[in-house]
Formats: C-alpha cells, structure tokens, sequence
C-alpha cells in the first residue's frame, strides 16, 4: 500500500473543492439546511401537539404541494443539465434559439415533466391515506400556479448560475429548493421562526402559499391576500431571475462559458 | 468572388490575457479557408466569436455584410459548426436529432431535408439507432447531417476528422469536397491534419500567439519557407 498513492488520488479530490466556490458552499450548507429544518420541525411539534389534530391532510397535502415546486424547479435545472452533461451545450448555443424561446421551451418542458410526478401522488394519496388534496377547492389552482411560478423562478436563476459558472454550479441546482425549505414554512406556521428568519420568510412567496394552504384546510376559509402576495412576490422574482439569466448569458459569452461548459 | 465571412481587426482579451491580437480575414464565396496554428494559438477562440458564442473585445465580422453582434440570430440561420468536442443528446435515436435541429433551424420540409442527408451521408441503417451507441466514424456523419441541416452557407469545422480511422477520415474529406462543389458553401477549417489542410484548402492562415504570423496558398508557403510541405513549415513557424 502506497500512502502517496493514496494522498495523490486524495490531492485529486482536494484539488476539485478548493478551486470551485460552490462546490465549498454545497459541503458546508447541507447540514447547516438540514439541523436548521429539522429543528423547527421538531419545536413546533413540540410545543403545539394539538394543532393538526382536525386536520389529518395537512403535512400530506403540503408535502404535495413542496414536491410540485421541487419538481418544477428541478425539472427546469435538469433540462439544461441535460445539454451540459450530453455535450450538446454548444450546438443549442449556435442553432438560431433566442433566449426568450429558451426560456419559454424549458418552463413549458418543465410543467408537462411536474404533472407527469404530480398526478400520480395525488391519485395515491386518496386511497392510500384518505386525503384528497382537491379539498383545496378551485383555490388549489392558484396555490400551484404560484408554485409553478417560483419554481421555474429558482429554475431560471440556477440556470444563470450554470451560464454563468458552468457546471461547478451543479450541486447547487440541486439544493435550492432545500435551502430555501426551511424559511418555506412547509410543515409549521411562520410564528415558530425566529424574527430575522421571518424577515427572510415574508419575502419568499413559499410562506403565503403554504400559510394559506393551511389556513384552508384548518379553518376553511381563504385569505385572497396571501394568494395575492404571493403572485406579487413571484412577478418581482420571476422579472428579476430573467433579467439576470440574459445577464449570464451575456457575460458568458465575454468569459467563454458557452464554449467550455461541456468539456 | 465576394468576400462571405469578413474579419476586421477581431481582439479577445480574457481578463489580462491577449487570446486573439487584432486579427484581419475574409472567406470567399465557394472558398475553404484553412486555419493553422498549435494549441492556445486563437483559433478556437476566433471559431467562437465567429459563431457568436464569444463576445469580441474589439473589432467586428460581418457574415454575407451584417455584423454578428447586431444581427446574431439572423446569422445562425445561414451558418453552422462541427468539431468531436461536442456531441449530440446521446439519448435520443439519430433521427429524432435530426428532427430536432430541422426544428431549431426552422427547417421547413423536415421529410425532405432528412431523406437528403440520409442519402448523401449513407446513414439509412442508423436512423433508428440510439446516438450515444454509435461508433466515432458514424457519430461524425450524424454531426456532419446536423451541420448541414440548415443548408449553411458557411461552414465552421473544427478538427473535423480528428480521433477519426484513416478512412473513415478520408470518406469525410470526400463528402466536403463533393458538398462544397455542389453546394458552393464556405468553409473555414480548423485542422492540425495538414495532408486534410493540403488538399482541402486553397487558402490557409497561420495563427501563433493569437496572430496571424503568416497566410497564402499552400503550395506557395511551402516553396515561399522552403520546405518539403505543410507540416514542416507549420513546425517552423510554431517554433521560431
């Protein structure tokens, strides 16, 4: 056995994190997301043991609701993954594509891929468990538009990054939408988050979406209000996750992104 | 003939590093144009800003009189690339790329357009073939039928037979000889094969440095450094 072998395959290995930011950033935020979501998760359980108990459906329904976004937004990311990992970056660059047909092409793509998982939970849920997450009503139409809304938002930044970065910023395609989850406020009401996590929290349409979800299924009513934030916050996230993609695509091509992205 | 592809005074900087210095070339109608030099000599940067995948620092090239950067979406319709450093979605079979990229070019009798290449490129037994399955020698006809999906009027290639059997390298120089001839299409060729450079081009620039150090005919570069051909006078001006 050869220590310098060994160190040679380590130094390898070693090489590959320090010379790429996110792939530091991806190391490092993984448990940090993961304590941080679980924490929560269990203090609100903790200390409010009563509060699902007319409302079996709820952590199903909006585990539904999160895996829509998830999939809208990893969807999207996987497109143009897809491009880098089959070399076929280039061609795509060099075939006369705007990039607002790009743009239009992946979120539609990404709709049908989401619907294609989506369906089938949804189908399950009610003879598996008893729950039907059409209980939403008509709403439950407006919740998804807006998910698939910030999904494809986180889709379009990530794929900036990938422009922009190249594929380094892979690991971070796939862990926005955990990054983000505990700030969500998926499985516990806002009021559980510390004060600077709520300041972050409200200015995510996640909370709105998921706080009315709930807010519709415990106590049967609907806060347009919620809907409305929420659609205003993705309009504002969505304008500016564009305009930073023709950004990327814009430096990309003064860096040279375009050419080497897929070697 | 009317010069195609126009290059004028094109410069790359990436940061502090000068990758292309002031470059000036035109492609003819109906002409392919070599272009030689060793490793980290532009050439590859110069392919990029010609296909408008890169940003120039300075200057500006102009395709059939419109210039790339005002005109890039436009220009990519009449112009196309190939090189083995970039491949097909492996995935898909040979035909649905091929509908794909009839697709993205707006190609508007697709049926038509891919029975032609099917015919000229021999790739009839492929068609139905998984891409990511296929042998280098048939993946390269497959991105050459890609390449001329548009009916380009320029063509970029980048080491176009490189990783290529003897063979398989001279069917491919065949069918750009016979296409260019019937086609009458440009052709910049970006090659390190100089017997590929010899009997395609008429016409080849030197690049070193990310310079242009010298260009003409090759026989004449031959006999103007006084070696025995194009190889030896590449390795010449690679080396001084």
């Amino acid at each position: 056995m050869s220590f310098i072998r060994i160190y040679g395959l380590f130094l390898r290995h070693f090489y590959l994190i320090t010379r790429s930011f996110p792939r530091i950033l991806d190391l490092i935020y993984w448990p940090s997301i993961q304590i941080t979501l679980w924490g929560f998760i269990s203090n609100f359980f903790a200390s409010h043991t009563t509060y699902y108990n007319n409302a079996v459906g709820v952590i199903l329904t909006c585990a539904i609701l999160y895996d829509f976004l998830f999939r809208t937004s990893i969807g999207f990311n996987m497109l143009f993954l897809e491009e880098i990992w089959s070399r076929n970056f280039t061609n795509l660059f060099i075939a006369p594509i705007k990039i607002s047909e790009i743009i239009i092409s992946l979120i539609s793509t990404a709709l049908i891929r989401a619907l294609i998982g989506l369906v089938p939970a949804i189908l399950l849920t009610s003879p598996l468990f008893g729950i039907s997450i059409l209980d939403l009503g008509i709403h439950l139409f407006f919740l998804f538009l807006s998910l698939y809304l910030f999904g494809i938002t986180l889709g379009i930044l990530v794929s900036a990054g990938l422009l922009r970065f190249g594929p380094s910023f892979e690991n971070i395609a796939w862990s926005t939408m955990f990054l983000l989850a505990p700030f969500g406020c998926i499985y516990y009401p806002i009021e559980i988050l510390p004060d600077f996590f709520k300041t972050v929290a409200y200015m995510l349409p996640l909370v709105y979406i998921f706080e009315e979800a709930r807010n519709i299924l415990i106590n049967n009513s609907v806060n347009f209000e919620n809907i409305l934030n929420a659609f205003y916050l993705n309009g504002v996230y969505l304008i500016i996750a564009i305009s930073l993609f023709y950004y990327s695509f814009s430096k990309a091509r003064k860096k040279g992104t375009l050419i080497n992205i897929g070697e | 003939m009317k010069n195609l592809v126009e290059v004028k005074n094109l410069k790359k900087n990436y940061g502090l590093k000068e990758a292309v210095k002031n470059i000036s070339f035109s492609i003819k109608e109906n002409e392919i144009l070599g272009l030689l030099g060793p490793n980290g000599s532009g050439k590859t940067t110069t392919i990029g800003m010609l296909l408008g995948l890169l940003k120039p620092t300075n200057g500006e090239i102009l395709v059939d009189g419109k210039k790339i950067e005002d005109n890039r979406i436009e220009i990519l319709k009449k112009i196309n690339f190939i090189s083995p450093y970039i491949e097909l979605p492996k995935k898909l079979t040979v035909k649905q790329n091929l509908i794909v990229y009839c697709k993205l070019y707006n190609v508007l009798n697709i049926k038509k357009r891919i029975e032609y290449l099917v015919e000229k490129l021999k790739l009839e037994d492929l068609l139905n073939n998984v891409t990511g399955e296929l042998s280098s020698g048939q993946k390269n006809r497959v991105s050459l039928a890609k390449a001329l999906i548009n009916n380009p009027s320029v063509l970029f290639l980048d080491e176009p037979t490189a990783s290529l059997d003897p063979e398989i390298g001279d069917y491919v120089r065949s069918f750009l000889e016979s296409y260019k001839k019937e086609k009458k299409i440009s052709i910049l060729l970006a090659s390190h094969n100089m017997s590929e450079v010899t009997r395609l081009c008429k016409k080849v620039l030197m690049m070193k440095d990310g310079i242009i150090i010298d260009e003409g005919v090759p026989e004449e570069l031959i006999k103007k450094h006084g070696r025995k051909n194009l190889e030896e006078v590449f390795l010449k001006l690679s080396r001084n």
